[in-house]
């Protein structure tokens, strides 16, 4: 595989298929922990984290131990369980070995088993047939993209604190026509690589 | 009655309580899809509904959560199976939302907030109710987004039903409300209307936090990446 195909890879996951403003993955803590640049740089990190490894893991998963056997059928029910106890397992790693890292990702870590984005990167990697360089270059693609948009968006909400909104449009309701209008600009990339 | 009206209105999965954001905005360019996705959903809440409650008694509280999480996956792979088999068409429309239920909170909430407390049958009647909720604002959505989108209502499948074409729409049509878009501005303005309405008739606009909706303090922060719903998040 060249390093092209790697790079456009990587490209298309953060700019055109963006997992939160294109695909819908990952909306609830889009929208939840967005509303200051801090907390939505250490969620960005912490699912950039586990979201590379859990892919590398349920790749691992998938074709070693359901296709031999024949239970290509049980990867929804595999992928959850995996992910739960890697994200557990991270977190006890962390605390062991990087006291520093673990405060700066640890409180988000727990509420990443049920994020949608990383079950769905799990999916989508069994789905198009990914090798392993690049089911682990889509995760971190999908992660690097997940950040981005998350930053962007804490960035504008903090300004927006200051705003005079009507009060019905007050919190979420705003923050989805502001994701709207993040997502609009984000088409522009569409023409940037063809598929 | 009021077990399932409950789920319709004020406490609304979708704008109300914000569960299941992702496959709402993912699957509501077709009325059909959101339909499929609703019904789908229905099965599942029912089946595990079902089940959670019925080994209430028997699981142990520490591993309660992965119990839950099993259960619920066993109901989502027969349901995906089952579309794959029957429906080929809707479960390509739906793709990775079909898996990703496994993932979705209005599940896995009503296991621990309900079915794990009840027994059976209140437990289907709550998620008739909610499911019913999930349903109606996924149509709703679905329905302008297409309305506005691409001038019609599809309510076909396997060629049964029959596909809906507005005339003045269909030649005024604004591509933008099917793409990406277009699903977040209609969610906003939607939730903003949701809280219109509450405002004028409970005098509070805020929306609903777990806790009222009796969601406990643990699930609400493990949930959807936590920290969603709280006042005025």
């Amino acid at each position: 595989m060249s390093v092209e195909a790697v790079i456009l890879l990587v490209m298309s996951a953060i700019f055109i298929n963006n997992f939160v403003l294109a695909k819908f993955l990952g909306i609830c803590p889009f929208i939840g922990v967005s509303r200051q640049l801090d907390s939505a740089l250490g969620m960005g990190m912490a699912v950039t984290f586990v979201l590379t490894i859990s892919s590398v893991a349920t790749w691992c998963v998938y074709q070693y131990l359901l296709v031999p056997y024949g239970l290509e059928f049980l990867k929804t029910i595999a992928f959850i369980l995996v992910i739960a106890a890697l994200v557990q397992f991270v977190e006890l790693v962390l605390k062991k070995t990087s006291p520093v890292l673990y405060k700066t990702l640890g409180i988000y870590l727990p509420l990443i088993t049920t994020n949608c984005a990383v079950l769905g990167a799990a999916s989508i990697n069994v789905q198009k047939g990914y090798n392993l360089l690049m089911s682990t270059v889509f995760g971190l693609g999908a992660g690097l993209g997940f950040t981005l948009a998350l930053i962007l968006m804490a960035g504008i909400r903090e300004r927006l604190e200051e705003c005079n909104i009507p009060r019905v449009l007050r919190g979420a309701p705003i923050a989805f026509i502001t994701a709207g209008l993040i997502s609009l600009a984000f088409m522009g990339f569409a023409g940037m690589i063809k598929e | 009655m009021n077990q399932i009206r409950k789920g319709i209105f004020k406490e609304n999965p979708v704008f109300v309580i914000m569960l299941g954001l992702c496959p709402s905005l993912a699957v509501s360019t077709q009325v059909i899809n959101g339909i499929g996705m609703g019904v789908a959903i229905l099965v599942v809440l029912l089946g595990s509904n079902l089940v959670i409650s019925l080994m209430r008694s028997m699981v142990p509280d520490t591993i309660r959560i992965p119990v839950f999480i099993v259960v619920i996956a066993s109901f989502v792979t027969i349901v995906d199976l089952a579309m794959q088999a029957w429906l080929p068409s809707l479960a390509d429309a739906l793709g990775i939302f079909i898996p990703l239920i496994v993932v979705n909170c209005i599940i896995l909430g009503r296991a621990e907030a309900f079915a794990s407390k009840n027994s059976p049958f209140p437990s289907l009647l709550d998620a008739i109710g909610m499911s019913t909720g999930f349903m109606l604002s996924l149509l709703l959505l679905a329905t302008i987004r297409e309305l506005l989108g691409n001038g019609t209502m599809t309510l076909e499948i396997l060629g049964i039903g029959t596909t809906i074409h507005v005339p003045f729409l269909e030649e005024h049509k604004a591509v933008i409300m099917i793409l990406p878009p277009g699903a977040f501005f209609t969610m906003g303005l939607l939730m903003g209307l949701f809280n219109l309405i509450r405002k004028k008739s409970t005098g509070t606009a805020n929306t609903l936090t777990w806790r009222d909706a009796h969601i406990s303090h643990r699930r609400r922060d493990i949930c959807c990446g936590g920290l969603v719903g709280r006042k005025n998040t």
